[in-house]
């Protein structure tokens, strides 16, 4: 069977049980410094709260977890083995500076309570990513207290809440098209607004006389993202601000797809209020197999009195320090001040590519994107015809007349040594297929993408069974999801007490 | 441009490839009034060894050789090498959510193992791959409490961390979720009694730390009984999570709302740390953050994928448990290993020589004239003294002996007048403490 | 398969099986073919109010959550309990794997509901798109 995979790849592929399965009574990997004060009895000073045991953690060498965790490691694809093409996820190459830079001592070792006077490099490293972010999306103030994407929606939605009922009338409803990240709707939920949808119209924009037709006094934002889901530049961008606007709603921009305007435009230009970024898919700091992200929220000046406490100032005698009198904050979305980690890192990334280099980058994904979408034109369905930008959307529409859907051809796509694009979303697509290359990819990496892309959907057509077996050279084949979710097993206990159950 | 790949010569085959006369092609469709005409307004390019010496500047004079007494939610451990070692490996920290499972087994089963390690040292049934972090774990918890009891007020203890509640009270406002606050008594503790009054029949969820902000370790199990009888829900939330070494787990608690920091994740500065939360098996559905199971492969050949997403924003939209999509994935890898490398006996001897360290100063300080706050309740690595001279002096002359002195109290309990509250874990020299006791006295 | 003619449906794919003045409820063949293999199903405490056209629960795919309408108003009696740990049969025997009992408030809004010939009609004519 492997003999009719093209390009097939392999790696260490040797068996790695559980750290349960590996421990056993009397192994260790750690040695504590003698104790410099006088021991104490537990039991004394804890009395009824002292803990006996720590039931089934495990006992292992340190040899055991470096081979463990190195052998796992080899399970995973990665942005270092090649192309992740996760259309709305924008898997870019991570720079190795940035890590080096995060982890110098006085950096990690900070604690976010030390006093001010030796805190002054994080707060430049602060100040100096603010004002960055501030002058690439054009807005007029900014937090980066939000720990993620998700996080910097919700404080988005706060602040425009927050301004709102300083006028009066905090309003009833979010707008949120049907192409939206489904954080969007679930955002607007947990800030107490209730969702109405907003169809796109035929080019997979929004229309704007639905749009005049659904504001009116009790919206109280548009949820937008821009460039949309489907890759498109909402051309009448500026059309959609000034209907909101005349009927006091503000414009909320989800910057998820922001690495297609850095450089080349500004939300703050074109009639956004407020928006969120991604650090860690604008701004390259890693994903880490789900996260830490960061996801500073940019304003305009109305709503700056209300950004989440503290923010960052320069003191009267020149130094840099925290402000914690901000009667109108809406609060604070999150202890201390965000992942710091995260902004040491899009900083270094935004000082290695200066103005030139960030515009170059954004035109490279741009590029890559509508590369890919000429080289797959015709051997797979695009529904919406409209220009795309940093990712193009196909559809499963041709393959799935053989029975094979998007999902097939993804895992497919791995036995080529590429990470699948992102399946199945946005909604308004049936099937869909959405790309995103991101500028890390060469023309050698997106002609071999392409040619992958091509290849199975000869193989639909020739020997669609083979694709709906796929992926064929992977540790494990699919898995029962439904299994896992009818009776979900979702920790490790041992064989005596699992039994039985 | 040292992060792209391409040649102009590959630039302009592509353009051609694609029809297009240049690039601007492909930006027709931003209206031209919108098309930035110039280059940003940021700096030019750093060559890389710039960027270093940039950063090594800003660390320089920052936390490096300094002692710190500084705990108040963020804890200084001993982060063994093999952690950043490990999470350093390409395929752990570039790598996406684990939606495919058959290529992302290393970061599935580690995951697995975590939510293991979280549910053995928490006593509870099942924990999820994490929340932002400790303060916003704590804010979701309470909401889920509001889904299980349908019921919508809720009760938090005043010694929870000051900026959890900062963070409960903007999650909370939105949701119709009244908020009461429960005064600590004498010793610390939470005043039980003003708590048994502070809960009624439409109180949904309890919120308690243990050990809380002044360091004084929980009665769990009397606050449960008292919870459970008005039918709220409790939920604990720890946020020194090396107690557990030691520290009876709160089992009587309906959800555990952890910061994992302490287990291995640098200070940096407040973050990125580690939230989880844990519950029993029959609250799993109402749950939010991701959660891994395992189940077999078409062979019969076990393996682990996530699950039960049917609870989260992309799937359910606006009637999710949570807008959370990215958490902190690589930080609980972090904890993981931190976990195994101490292991069952490590992490008790640990926590042993944190307590050990705590007692000790605690001792010295009161020897030295300090007045200790709070005696009488049982506590971990953190205790709280008063003193004659305000904490913010007090700091200033440590700060000259390269030692930074215990959190001031009055920044969010001004009725405490001067008192600072101070940690030591197994990092805090005798050195040190001796040299503070020193000017604690005066 | 067939559809029991002495059931009423809903065109959200709900049956509704009327005696006396208790009603049984379940979802339609066509409806757990829709959504794949079922995981989980989530349904009221008994004593619940149901109104006539609102959401009663939820049945869960690996990938998917859909509402169940309540077909006609009333008042919860019995659950059928084995689904928590048998969603399966919902699968297996959609038309058998009952979700409530309502004592109905009015058992002629049934007359509303379709026939099984109406109903088979319909889910050929939205099926043909």
């Amino acid at each position: 069977m492997n003999k009719k995979i093209r390009k097939v790849t392999t790696h260490i592929s040797q068996n790695e049980v559980l750290l349960f399965e590996r421990s056993s009574a009397g192994k260790k990997a750690y040695e504590l410094p003698p104790l410099d004060v006088p021991e104490v009895d537990p039991a004394k000073l804890l009395g009824a709260q002292a803990r006996q045991d720590l039931g089934h953690m495990p006992e292992v060498s340190e040899v055991e977890i470096i081979r463990h965790f190195t052998r796992l490691s080899t399970w995973n694809y990665a942005v270092d083995h090649g192309m992740y093409p996760l259309g709305s996820c924008t898997m870019k190459y991570n720079p190795r500076v940035n890590e080096a830079v995060a982890r110098l001592t006085g950096l990690a070792e900070a604690h976010p309570y030390q006093p001010e006077r030796i805190s002054q490099g994080a707060l430049r490293i602060l100040k100096m990513l603010s004002e960055q972010l501030i002058e690439i999306t054009g807005m007029d103030a900014i937090t980066l207290q939000p720990a993620a994407g998700a996080h910097g929606e919700l404080t988005g939605i706060l602040l425009v809440r927050a301004y709102l009922e300083s006028l009066g009338n905090p309003r009833k409803k979010v707008l949120i098209p049907d192409s939206a990240h489904g954080t969007n709707p679930a955002t607007a939920a947990m800030a107490g607004y209730a969702v109405e949808n907003l169809k796109s119209n035929a080019a997979g924009m929004v229309d704007i006389a639905s749009l005049v037709a659904q504001v009116n006094e009790d919206v109280a934002a548009l949820m937008l993202t821009n460039p949309n889901t489907l890759g498109v530049f909402e051309q009448e961008i500026h059309k959609i601000a000034e209907v909101l606007h005349a009927k006091g709603a503000l414009l909320y921009m989800d910057g998820a797809n922001m690495n297609a305007l850095v450089g080349k435009t500004r939300p703050g230009d074109f009639g956004v209020d407020v928006m969120h970024l991604n650090l860690h898919k604008t701004f390259s700091t890693p994903h880490g197999g789900g996260g830490p992200g960061s996801g500073p929220v940019a304003c305009k000046k109305i709503l700056e009195p209300f950004l989440p406490s503290p923010v960052v100032v320069t003191k009267p005698d020149g130094t840099l320090g925290f402000d914690y009198n901000r009667p109108q904050s809406l609060g604070r979305v999150r202890m201390f001040y965000g992942n710091f980690g995260m902004h040491i890192r899009a900083l270094a990334y935004i000082m290695a590519n200066g103005p030139d280099g960030l515009r170059q980058t954004t035109e490279d994904a741009v590029l890559n994107a509508n590369y890919i979408r000429k080289g797959l034109e015709g051997a797979y369905d695009l529904p919406y015809k409209t220009p795309t930008m940093h990712e193009v959307v196909f559809s499963d529409h041709i393959q799935s007349q053989k029975g094979i859907k998007t999902g097939d051809i993804a895992k497919r796509l791995i036995d080529y040594g590429f990470h699948p694009y992102t399946v199945s979303f946005p909604l308004v697509v049936h099937g869909a297929i959405m790309i995103e290359p991101t500028e890390s990819e060469s023309k050698e990496s997106c002609d071999m993408f392409i040619e992958a892309m091509k290849d199975i959907a000869e193989e639909v057509e020739e020997h669609p069974e083979f694709v709906l077996e796929a992926p064929h050279n992977t540790r494990i084949s699919r898995l029962d999801e439904t299994m896992a979710a009818r009776k979900p097993i979702l920790r490790w206990k041992p064989q005596s007490e699992a039994v039985g159950k | 441009m040292r992060y792209l790949p391409k040649s102009e010569s590959d630039r302009e085959v592509m353009l051609r490839q694609i029809g297009a006369k240049s690039i601007d092609d492909l930006f027709a469709a931003i209206p031209p009034e919108y098309r930035l005409k110039g280059d940003l307004k940021i700096p030019r390019a750093y060559a890389e060894s710039e960027i270093v010496e940039f950063f090594r500047d800003c660390a320089t004079g920052s936390a490096q050789g300094y002692a710190t007494f500084l705990g108040a939610g963020a804890y200084s451990h001993y982060r063994p090498v093999v952690i950043d070692s490990l999470v350093s490996r390409g395929e752990f920290f570039t790598a996406y959510t684990p939606y495919q499972p058959e290529i992302a087994q290393g970061t599935l089963q580690s995951i697995f193992e975590f939510q293991t390690m979280i549910c053995e040292l928490t006593g509870m049934d099942v924990a999820n791959a994490s929340m932002y972090d400790g303060s916003t774990g704590a804010a979701e918890a309470l909401m889920m409490a509001a889904r299980l009891t349908g019921r919508h007020k809720s009760v938090v203890a005043s010694s929870v961390h000051p900026e959890y509640r900062e963070v409960i009270t903007t999650y909370a406002r939105y949701q119709g979720m009244p908020i009461s606050t429960v005064a600590y008594s004498k010793n610390g503790r939470v005043d039980l009694s003003a708590l048994e009054k502070g809960i009624d029949n439409e109180t949904a969820g309890v919120l308690v730390q243990s050990p809380n902000f002044f360091g004084a370790i929980e009665d769990v199990a009397a606050i449960a009984d008292l919870v459970h009888k008005k039918g709220a829900l409790l939920i604990v939330s720890i946020a020194e999570a090396v107690s557990l070494g030691i520290v009876k787990p709160p089992v009587e608690a309906d959800i555990v709302s952890m910061e994992a920091q302490s287990f291995g994740v640098p200070l940096g500065f407040g973050g990125p740390y580690c939230g989880v939360m844990a519950t029993h098996d029959k609250f799993v559905r109402q749950m939010p953050g991701r959660l891994v199971g395992q189940t077999l492969d078409r062979n019969g050949k076990r393996g682990f994928v996530l699950t039960l997403s049917t609870r989260e924003q992309h799937i359910r939209r606006e009637k999710a448990t949570s807008n959370i999509c990215t958490n902190q994935a690589l930080v609980a890898l972090m904890c993981s290993i931190f976990m195994t490398v101490y292991g069952r006996e490590g992490l008790k001897d640990l926590a042993k020589q944190n307590l050990a360290k705590a007692h000790y100063a605690a001792g010295e300080f009161k020897k030295a004239g300090a007045t200790l706050l709070f005696e009488g309740a049982p506590r971990f690595n953190e205790f709280v003294i008063q003193t004659k001279t305000d904490s913010y002096a007090i700091n200033d002359k440590l700060l000259g002996q390269r030692i930074i002195g215990g959190f001031p109290l009055k920044k969010f309990y001004p009725d405490l007048g001067n008192a600072s509250l101070w940690c030591c874990t197994e990092t805090t020299a005798k050195a040190s403490i001796d040299a503070a006791a020193k000017q604690v006295a005066l | 398969m067939a559809y029991p003619a002495d059931y009423r449906y809903t065109k959200e794919h709900e049956w509704l099986k009327v005696e006396g003045n208790t009603g049984t409820v379940g979802i339609t063949d066509h409806a757990q073919e829709s959504l794949g293999d079922i995981v989980f199903v989530e349904l009221p405490k008994v004593g619940t109010e149901l109104t006539a056209g609102k959401t009663l629960g939820t049945v869960e795919s690996v990938k998917a959550v859909s509402d169940i309408f309540a077909p006609a108003s009333g008042t919860v009696t019995e659950v059928n309990e084995a689904l928590n740990t048998s969603p399966e049969q919902v699968n297996k025997d959609a038309h058998g794997a009952w979700m409530v009992k309502v004592k109905l408030k009015d058992p002629s809004e049934a007359n509303r509901l379709l026939s099984a010939a109406d109903y088979e009609k319909y889910v050929a004519a939205e099926g043909g798109h």
